[in-house]
């Protein structure tokens, strides 16, 4: 049953119309079917018919089911899962096997959820259009020459083909929310700290945060009720209660303040005319529903990818030391040590991942510290200063989530600083720590746009509950692509 | 030269760079620098591919530059977005990964020992 959502494929098996392990086969024949789409790494068909028959067993025997129990989803290749294979779209990582149960994962399996496989990314994270895969592209959906956006474009095609109703992902600047935009589907950033990355291969420390992306609100709203709260094993995660955010889905947004920054809407802005066209009449219709549109300003946001691009980089030069060939993942032959290291290290990564780790090594070394990186962390105070002041008097923020449509396969992997400038809209709440979801809300040059909402910290409910009134009086997110399976 | 000049595509990269910076400012950043930061990153970089790290650096640096316009004297910098104190547990022995699960994707070993070439050697003494 491809496009079911969670919610319509859990009342499908309470009313005995089919069974876990019927939909993780039938999940599994579109995944095959789909092979060229690229979205998947690796399907686990025996452990996806073993949880999914688990799954049966409990039905069976009258036990009490979370929504997510039988329910196939797909997870992205920076997640481990106890006993498989994760390798982060790298060579460096080849013939690793996780020894250890992540907690994202566990918590979906805790939830009863049948994990199908791991989805393609830009090599650690790194990249905003799925490029940067050692394992190849994937493709977009709604036109196979174009990107579907990323880091995490696996998991965007993967729910936008209709092979899983949901997915994991993970964001440091905008890389569930961009490719969900590029994509077509819904694609949540939750509050740093919101959601244990304890099994998330770390890229940089200080903005990644684990999310869901779906093709409905309430399908995120489920994901991110079963994977967030804290966790005694990642010391980074927020002890706050998780509230059941299914239940902040009222439809109303009557009295909503959704503040607009002008420097997101004005002429010289960086969006290309038909997407902020789009995003103006999904305000639109939110206005008409009752929600009140204001001006606001985010005065230091034009800064937010330079200050990002020091910071990730930095954090990812120091995180990614220990792919060195000694522990785990690949060995390149070598006389001594340091030959090693180099070989191993140069042999192993990708591009992008050694530009990224060139970058953070320069801004970190002696002389150059205070000058970028001792900087960038204070104008992220500043950053962080402007959305609490447009929060003193807003309930939400929105923006475009990509400045453009899915763009053409190649036509930027020359250019980087092009590319990073495909985050302009999303990096900001990695920043600030600030959650943000993108939602389907039109096309431009027949391909989807997104709208991306921001929220105060750990104020997940308001954005999803904005985000399930516009898809209640809207049908976007309910478009096929043509190239489903 | 910045790959991929300014065209009608670059939109962003316009807004982006704001009032503090131009096309025309170039940070300077030499090849060897950029090989002195592979060594210290324990990256081999081949001569065309340092040649184009160089200029991507340059384009990415004279991007950055941007920054320094901004008064940030008095301005605390922010390392965590959300602030979180140390968490502390009690002194006690938990579980833990059993030896055999850590070296189990040891590319080479030794028992429970991970197994590297010698380390020093004239290079590296």
């Amino acid at each position: 049953m491809p496009f079911e959502s969670v919610v319509e494929l859990r009342a499908a098996l309470d009313a005995g119309r089919t069974c876990a392990l019927e939909l993780a086969e039938a999940a599994l024949a579109r995944a095959e079917a789909a092979r060229g789409l690229g979205a998947f790494l690796r399907l686990r068909p025996e452990g996806a018919r073993a949880e999914a028959a688990e799954s049966d067993a409990r039905r069976a025997r009258g036990e009490r089911l979370s929504p997510l129990d039988g329910v196939p989803l797909a997870i992205k290749d920076n997640l481990i899962q106890e006993g498989e294979p994760c390798g982060c779209a790298s060579r460096i990582l080849e013939g690793f096997v996780a020894p250890y149960q992540g907690t994202p994962v566990a918590r979906l399996l805790a939830a009863g959820a049948v994990i199908l496989g791991r989805t393609n990314m830009d090599e650690f994270a790194m990249g905003s259009s799925t490029e940067n895969s050692a394992r190849g592209p994937t493709r977009n959906p709604w036109d196979a020459e174009r990107v579907p956006g990323g880091s995490s474009g696996g998991s965007a095609a993967a729910v936008a083909v209709g092979i899983v109703p949901g997915a994991l992902g993970s964001d440091t600047g905008g890389s569930i929310r961009q490719p969900a935009s590029l994509s077509g589907v819904v694609g949540l950033k939750p509050t740093y700290g919101r959601v244990s990355r304890y099994g998330l291969v770390a890229f940089a420390s200080s903005l990644d945060q684990v999310g869901p992306l779906a093709r409905s609100a309430l399908d995120c709203a489920l994901l991110l009720e079963a994977i967030a709260g804290h966790d005694p094993a990642d010391s980074t995660s927020l002890p706050d209660p998780v509230p059941r955010y299914r239940d902040a889905l009222s439809g109303d947004v009557r009295g909503l303040r959704i503040g607009l920054p002008r420097e997101f809407f004005e002429e010289r802005s960086a969006a290309d005319p038909a997407v902020l066209a789009c995003v103006r009449e999904a305000l639109g219709e939110l206005e008409r529903a009752g929600a009140e549109l204001r001006a606001v300003g985010l005065p230091h946001a034009q800064h937010a990818i330079a200050t990002y691009y020091l910071i990730a980089t930095a954090e990812a030069s120091s995180n990614l030391a220990r792919y060195d060939g000694v522990r785990f993942g690949r060995r390149a032959a070598a006389a001594s040590l340091g030959e090693m290291y180099r070989r191993t290290r140069s042999q192993g990564f990708g591009p992008e991942v050694k530009r990224r780790i060139l970058l953070g090594t320069y801004v970190l070394s002696a002389g150059y510290y205070d000058a970028y990186y001792r900087k960038a962390m204070k104008i992220r105070t500043l950053l962080r200063r402007d959305f609490e002041a447009a929060f003193a008097d807003c309930d939400v923020l929105a923006s475009p989530t990509s400045p453009e449509v899915a763009f053409r396969i190649g036509e930027k992997s020359k250019d980087p600083l092009r590319m990073y400038l495909s985050d302009i809209y999303t990096v900001s709440a990695n920043l600030a720590g600030v959650p943000a979801i993108s939602l389907p809300c039109g096309f431009a040059h027949a391909l989807p746009v997104g709208l991306q909402l921001l929220g105060r910290p750990l104020d997940e409910a308001t954005l999803l509950r904005a985000a399930d009134a516009y898809q209640r009086r809207t049908d976007w997110h309910l478009r096929r692509p043509g190239a489903a399976p | 030269m910045l790959p991929g000049n300014p065209g009608k595509q670059d939109r962003g990269l316009v807004w982006a760079l704001g009032a503090g910076a131009t096309f025309g400012t170039m940070a300077r950043i030499e090849r060897g620098e950029v090989e002195r930061i592979a060594d210290l990153a324990r990256l081999e970089l081949a001569p065309d591919e340092a040649e184009r790290m160089t200029a991507e650096l340059e384009a990415i640096l004279a991007y950055v530059e941007s920054l320094r316009a901004i008064e940030t004297d008095s301005v605390e910098p922010t390392y965590h977005a959300i602030p979180l104190a140390t968490p502390l547990r009690d002194d006690r022995a938990a579980a833990v990964l059993s030896a055999e699960r850590v070296v189990a994707n040891a590319p080479e070993r030794d028992g429970f020992a991970f197994v590297v070439p010698k380390v020093l050697d004239e290079d590296e003494a």
